[in-house]
């Protein structure tokens, strides 16, 4: 289905293009269960291992634009990522057995974590480590925020978008798809298509 | 009283706001669960969502804890499903439009337009979690020394949230 659906398009970038002959559903799973299991502070690097160094499932141009597009899209990451490659490999089903992959490992960990957490939470210990993990957990998103803006932020002009969204959160309480909606609007505006740039993606 | 249809609007919910990363949807994440529907406090959450950074997988399967306190087993795969079926649905369907959006000029515009916004619900969230994270000199010094160790060596980030949980032991447990 993915395939008849990519020759419609007939795009130059076309993930269905480099299919490797036969992956089965069941490889799909088993390869992104590793992945979910092994993946220790963040997906990403390993995803790329995986999928294009050892499997050579996607080719590395397709993983930097299917990274883009999860990047862009609602979703996390890595669930979003598992979707792309499982379509490209195997249509829908593959995109199920991929995320069913991707997610059980660490979901189930975090089942007995939950119910770990409930029994002993409030023994002296666990709270004095969790203060220190939460702690480090803190500098951890900020050196995701400063490597995201260093990666996708060409203007100056966007960091006052990112000050925007950061008041209309936590100074003025506004919930977080109002900010979204009314900020991404101007931020996109700003952005939108101008004449030399039309004529660049015509060509 | 049955929390599962509560635990499926939120987590549905919340998924649709993670744009740019799960901590995009934090500070929603810290009303709906902790101030409207009380499956946790705001310190658990925090706790939660920190040892969750040392899991394997995606990073926000911490919402499977919230999910088997407010409803069991039943309520963690009502969550699980809520969460990434949504956007999972939107993912599968976008990518498939996407390359049919390649000369559209306003597809490069949302993405730059949409990229300081999501790094700005990932910083508002951050300051969400700091608020309840943060409390003196030892806590700030951790933050501070795990940001500028990932900006300048390659470290796994999971290790350096592992010694937080040192370095927190060494400071708050009782001697």
């Amino acid at each position: 289905m993915s395939e008849a659906g990519a020759k419609l398009t007939s795009q130059k970038v076309s993930f269905a293009t480099t299919v490797p002959a036969a992956v089965s559903i069941g490889q799909i799973f088993l390869e992104f269960l590793i992945i979910g299991a092994t993946s220790f502070g963040g997906v990403v690097p390993y995803l790329r291992g995986s999928l294009v160094t050892k499997r050579h499932w996607v080719d590395d141009k397709e993983f930097v634009e299917m990274l883009s597009i999860s990047q862009s899209l609602p979703g996390l990451n890595a669930t979003n990522m598992a979707i792309l490659v499982g379509d490209k490999l195997r249509g829908a089903l593959g995109s199920v057995a991929a995320i069913l992959g991707i997610c059980l490992p660490g979901g189930l960990l975090m089942y007995l974590v939950g119910i770990f957490y409930r029994a002993h939470g409030d023994h002296v210990w666990v709270t004095a480590g969790l203060k220190g993990v939460a702690a480090a957990a803190v500098g951890l998103i900020l050196a995701t925020v400063v490597q995201l803006s260093k990666k996708s932020l060409d203007q100056r002009f966007d960091f006052v978008f990112v000050v925007l969204t950061v008041l209309a959160v936590n100074r003025l309480h506004q919930s977080v798809p109002r900010t979204l909606i009314a900020v991404g609007l101007i931020a996109v505006l700003w952005h939108r298509p101008r004449k030399e740039q039309k004529e660049s993606a015509a060509s | 009283m049955n929390q599962i249809p509560a635990l499926v609007r939120v987590f549905a919910y919340l998924s649709l706001l993670t744009v740019g990363g799960g901590m995009a949807a934090f500070p929603e994440m810290k009303i709906l669960t902790v101030d409207v529907h009380h499956w946790l406090t705001f310190p658990q959450l925090i706790h939660l969502y920190s040892v969750g950074q040392m899991a394997p997988g995606p990073n926000m399967m911490m919402i499977v804890s919230i999910g088997e306190w407010g409803g069991g087993l039943l309520g963690a795969v009502a969550v699980l499903i809520a969460f990434f079926g949504p956007t999972a649905m939107l993912a599968f369907v976008v990518a498939r439009l996407w390359k049919r959006l390649q000369t559209w000029p306003w597809r490069t515009s949302m993405q730059q337009g949409l990229a300081p916004v999501s790094i700005g619900l990932l910083l508002a969230g951050c300051f969400t979690m700091a608020k309840g994270a943060i409390f003196g000199l030892e806590t700030a010094a951790i933050a501070v020394a795990v940001l500028l160790i990932l900006l300048q060596y390659k470290v796994n980030p999971a290790l350096l949230v592992l010694g937080g949980a040192v370095l927190g032991l060494l400071s708050f447990a009782p001697k």
